[in-house]
């Protein structure tokens, strides 16, 4: 090896950049090269001295702010789905541990899903298809979801309550499958709609109406319900706040 | 001068978390995201444009852009690590702001001596004495100074390595230049600044 190719090559090796033969080969040279040696020396100087001093510059405030006011409107994180790519949910992580579901709402994009889900209770009840499991026993309709789902709903009996368990079944919202469960108040049909969520947060009820149907949901230990309904506002609050009381307790 | 460095040598230097590729279902969500894996590069981004235009204004002005920019190509980010990515985005803007001061006096005569520093042997920089003078401590604030006044190439080069601790390969896709030309503009970026350095005068105490 020449001088010249020396005069480049070490700051590979400073750097290490070379492969096992070259570093050799550099080595070599600098045990017999008395000017490569102290160049070699003198930039390994600088390096050191360069890396224990602070050369870095701090973006100021202001341009942080004007970074963060420029980008567009953006959901704070707390309301969106944590699960995302390489941001695996630890609520996420806990429930697949435990085999329960793993049905993922990635965007919880409100409006659109509740519409989804009025549409879903729509179809069920036009096409008579109410249910792929009919009973009345929760003790068969949450087995039922097992291996169809990859989490299994709670299945809550409130038939002393004056909700009637009818069965459940599989439906599409959002793009996935999810799990409804059907019960009945007199002649009212309640669909009521579980999802795993991507969002460990747990999220007070809302009753809102959607095209003339009643929609209670909630979020609770990873699941977001959305019981819907012709039923009036009160009374499906008052089977919202059972379903959540039992299903807390199970 | 291929097969000289090590394959992935350092390549871990800097390297972020990597990102799948998701399709963008929502503005919101991909704002979080982006914003998620860049904010945290911003010191580094800054302090490239710092050295990059030389001017606090002008650095801040070229980074914001590069934020927007990033979020605006977020989609066909397809990593692994964000921050060359970010770079290579803030380097196109810093080389549209000198095509923008190209008509200055300073700036054909710096261009001038960069293209003849480029060609001239490599001994010309140090001087080649058997027993190479002993460096002398410079504080922070002189090493900066010094680094800025290189001429461009050799200081983009040498800042992306020395103050961003970018490999070879990294460094070489940024500037879209050969491995072997970024090896010899790293050696000259060096040789300069320890001329530089040498050369300073002690400060005053
Ligand atoms: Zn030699």
């Amino acid at each position: 090896m020449t001088c010249d190719e020396a005069e480049i090559l070490l700051h590979a090796l400073l750097d290490d950049e070379l492969d096992a033969g070259h570093v050799r080969e550099v080595e070599a040279h600098i045990a017999t090269c008395q000017r490569c040696a102290a160049e070699l020396n003198a930039y390994r100087d600088m390096r050191s001295a360069m890396a224990t001093s602070d050369l870095h510059f701090t973006a100021p405030p202001q341009l942080r702010q004007r970074i963060e006011v420029a980008f567009p409107k953006a959901h704070t994180p707390n309301r969106r789905a944590v699960l995302k790519g390489f941001a695996m949910g630890s609520v996420l992580s806990a429930l697949a541990a435990t085999g329960l579901v793993v049905v993922v709402l990635r965007h919880e994009d409100e409006q659109r899903i509740l519409s989804e889900v009025v549409s879903a209770h729509l179809r069920a009840l036009q096409a008579g298809h109410l249910t792929d499991v009919l009973s009345t026993d929760q003790h068969t309709v949450k087995p039922w979801f097992n291996g169809r789902l990859d989490v299994a709903p709670p299945v809550v009996d409130l038939t002393a309550q004056g909700f009637t368990l009818i069965g459940g079944r599989l439906d599409h919202v959002n793009g996935r499958t999810i799990g409804a469960i059907v019960y009945r108040r007199r002649t009212h049909v309640i669909n009521l709609f579980v999802a795993q969520t991507t969002n460990a947060e747990s999220r007070m009820a809302k009753i809102e109406t959607v095209q003339g149907f009643n929609i209670r949901h909630w979020s609770e230990r990873g699941l977001t319900y959305w019981a819907v309904s012709d039923l009036n506002a009160d009374e499906l609050a008052d089977f919202g706040s059972k379903v959540e009381l039992a299903a807390g307790a199970s | 001068m291929p097969g000289l460095w090590k394959p992935g040598s350092r390549a871990s230097a800097g390297k972020g978390k990597s990102m799948p590729a998701h399709r963008a279902d929502d503005d919101g969500e991909r704002t979080r995201r982006f914003r998620d894996a860049a904010l945290p590069c911003l010191d580094d981004v800054y302090t490239l444009a710092r050295y990059l235009l030389r001017d606090a204004d002008a650095a801040e002005d070229a980074v914001q852009e590069c934020y927007l920019r990033a979020l605006k190509h977020f989609d066909s980010y397809r990593g692994p690590a964000i921050k060359p990515w970010l770079f290579a985005i803030l380097r196109n803007i810093c080389h549209a702001e000198f095509a923008r001061r190209m008509n200055s006096p300073t700036a054909i005569a710096e261009i001038a001596e960069a293209e003849s520093q480029e060609a001239a042997p490599l001994w010309h920089e140090a001087q080649a004495s058997p027993e190479a003078e002993l460096l002398r401590r410079r504080d922070a604030t002189t090493i900066q100074r010094l680094v800025s006044a290189l001429a461009e190439p050799f200081r983009e080069i040498l800042v992306l390595r020395e103050m961003q601790n970018l490999s070879y390969r990294e460094i070489s896709d940024i500037v879209g230049a050969p491995i072997g030309t970024v090896m010899s503009r790293l050696a000259r970026a060096r040789a300069m600044l320890r001329t530089a350095w040498m050369a300073e005068e002690e400060p005053h105490k």
